[in-house]
């Protein structure tokens, strides 16, 4: 057992996503605390050039083949899980996205290490290891004691500044043998989204759509409002996951990340997944009938209250205001 | 192909949740249970395969209360055969304690696909497919969406990156799949529908082992998150509140 904190390194199409800038600022301050050090695992192919920017960590380990060139679940698993179970570092960090879920249940999964997935925070208390989740929606969050020597963390992207694990410093490079296997799970192809009718990404001015509207019929008092207020209609992912609105419409974790001057939440309960993709907003209204909504934990200014009465009075508002 | 879907009770997170005494767990005498949103999706997609292609859907769910109206409304809306999972296993088992006691039945059965929702909004000990993919050495793929055939014995899927970036991916059979939205929203069973189905059809029951494991980490303590800690709340008759707020944005100049 080491007093390492190793973080998974995740980048797609040769470029390191910011969460693992976040983590690797934490796992700086656990590994502080555990005595030991701060390595950055990057699974891929010809990646070297990449590690120059993980100037946080004190060492980069690659872990590269011509068969890791892709991500797949099966593939990054079995390297990382190879690698980990030799240095048995004492935490684990995984981006908790849709690469990292695969990679952090199935690591913990596949070594028997317990797991804490939805992590907002991870602390170090002496030898406790303490993980905070966000569970139901957002509605909670569980503060739990991790047994074991090793353990592997999920963690949310938005919980820690990602500033602190931009450093600039000159890690020491260790090149390891991937493991590799028959590959059962197989990369085919890139999509990228056609750029939809409007950018939601460059709108000043969000008025974004969620659950609580009932009925796809129901959108257009919404509509009405974003277009009173001379900005676009964006929505949470029940929305399209509904086929009500395109995805390039949606906010959020599988969705876009937005930074609008103004962010409306309509009928949106403000789940982790949906705040992660719109909390830099310079100013969030949020309108929803439960006063315990996460969406309030954000927003700058709350509103209680039947969107079915408010939004109508809103839009002649603004119109009037004009 | 023959699909089975794993399924689980959540809390309905439109009510209220009370945290208990002890501070370690939700009060769980007046909670209100629904089927996990994503698993409804999870069916959605294995029905439309279905429908498509041939073959069967059987829906497996450990028994940790109020699962019997959850299984016949997948029956209602299609699937062939649902199985209980009764045993000593509580109100909240973990996903680890969860995964195992499904694992144990699902290989007695013949299937060539495993599909459930990508996550379920209390698996904080990890999500259940993945766990379950794991246990019964097959792989896995989460945050999917339009699972079709590959041949015979395999399918591609589309898993969701963020920003609307999508890889293709091909996955031999069988795999177990964590479905993030069926092709269409998922189909409703009218009451009636679910009332005739508990009086036709019957649910199979299996019995989960002993001695599963636990989550590997004990809750110390749950709490809220501060909500209007940073929110102005603004109250009153709609035409009241529209005006503040119209005047606020128009103060700091978000009106165009």
């Amino acid at each position: 057992m080491s007093r390492d904190v190793y973080v998974v390194v995740e980048h797609l199409e040769g470029k390191i996503a910011d969460i693992t800038f976040e983590l690797l600022g934490r796992a700086r301050d656990l590994a502080r605390a555990a005595g030991g050090a701060t390595v950055a695992v990057v699974v891929g192919h010809e990646l070297a050039g990449l590690a120059g920017e993980l100037g946080a960590a004190d060492t980069v380990v690659l872990c590269q083949d011509a068969g890791l060139a892709r991500y797949t679940p099966e593939g990054h698993q079995r390297a990382l899980g190879a690698l980990l179970r030799e240095r048995a570092p004492r935490v684990t960090l995984v981006p908790n996205t849709a690469m990292g879920m695969d990679l952090a249940a199935g690591l913990a999964a596949a070594l028997g290490w317990p797991l804490v997935a939805y992590c907002c925070d991870v602390r170090l208390d002496g030898d406790r290891l303490l993980a905070t989740s966000q569970i139901y929606g957002g509605k909670i969050l569980a503060e739990a004691e991790v047994s074991g020597s090793s353990a592997v963390l999920s963690v949310l992207a938005g919980s820690f500044p990602a500033e602190a694990g931009r450093g600039a410093g000159r890690p020491a490079i260790e090149p390891v043998a991937a493991a590799t296997g028959p590959a059962r799970v197989r990369f085919k192809r890139l999509i990228t989204p056609e750029a939809g009718d409007v950018d939601i990404t460059r709108a000043a001015t969000l008025v974004s759509v969620g659950r609580g509207i009932q009925s796809k019929d129901n959108i257009p008092l919404v509509e009405e409002l974003a277009a009173a207020l001379g900005g676009a209609l964006a929505a949470s992912r029940p929305i399209v996951d509904q086929g009500w609105l395109p995805k390039m419409r949606q906010v959020g974790k599988s969705g876009l990340t937005v930074k609008p001057r103004l962010y409306v939440a309509v009928g949106i309960s403000g789940a982790p997944e949906h705040l992660e993709g719109m909390r830099g907003a310079e100013c969030i209204v949020a309108i929803n009938t439960d006063s315990n909504a996460p969406i309030f934990t954000v927003a700058h200014y709350g509103v209680t209250a039947d969107l079915f009465d408010v939004l109508p009075a809103l839009t002649e508002r603004i119109k009037a205001a004009r | 192909v023959n699909i089975i879907i794993v399924v689980k009770m959540v809390p309905d997170l439109v009510e209220e949740l009370e945290i208990a005494a002890d501070g370690r767990d939700l009060d769980r005498a007046f909670l209100k249970l629904r089927l996990n949103e994503f698993d409804e999706h999870a069916l959605e997609e294995a029905l439309q395969l279905m429908d498509r292609h041939g073959g069967t859907v059987t829906v497996v769910a450990l028994d940790t209360g109020e699962v019997d109206e959850a299984l016949f409304t997948c029956l209602a809306k299609g699937a062939n055969r649902a199985i209980k999972v009764t045993g000593d296993v509580g109100p909240a088992p973990g996903s680890r304690a969860t995964a195992a006691a499904l694992a144990d039945v699902v290989r007695t059965l013949s299937y060539d696909l495993v599909l459930t929702g990508v996550q379920a909004a209390d698996d904080r000990d990890g999500q259940v497919g993945i766990l379950l993919a794991e246990a019964l050495g097959l792989p896995h793929v989460s945050v999917v969406s339009g699972v079709e055939p590959a041949g015979d014995r395999a399918v591609t899927v589309r898993q969701e990156y963020a920003g609307g970036v999508m890889a293709e991916l091909e996955v031999d059979l069988p795999c177990v799949l964590g479905v993030q939205a069926a092709r269409v929203a998922p189909r409703y069973a009218p009451v009636s529908k679910v009332r005739q189905t508990m009086k036709t059809a019957r649910l199979e029951e299996r019995t989960a082992p002993t001695g599963l494991p636990d989550a590997g980490s004990t809750v110390v303590r749950l709490r809220k998150p501060e909500t209007g800690g940073r929110a102005v709340m603004l109250e009153g008759a709609p035409e009241e509140i529209a005006e503040r707020l119209v005047a606020i944005l128009a103060e700091k100049r978000l009106l165009r």
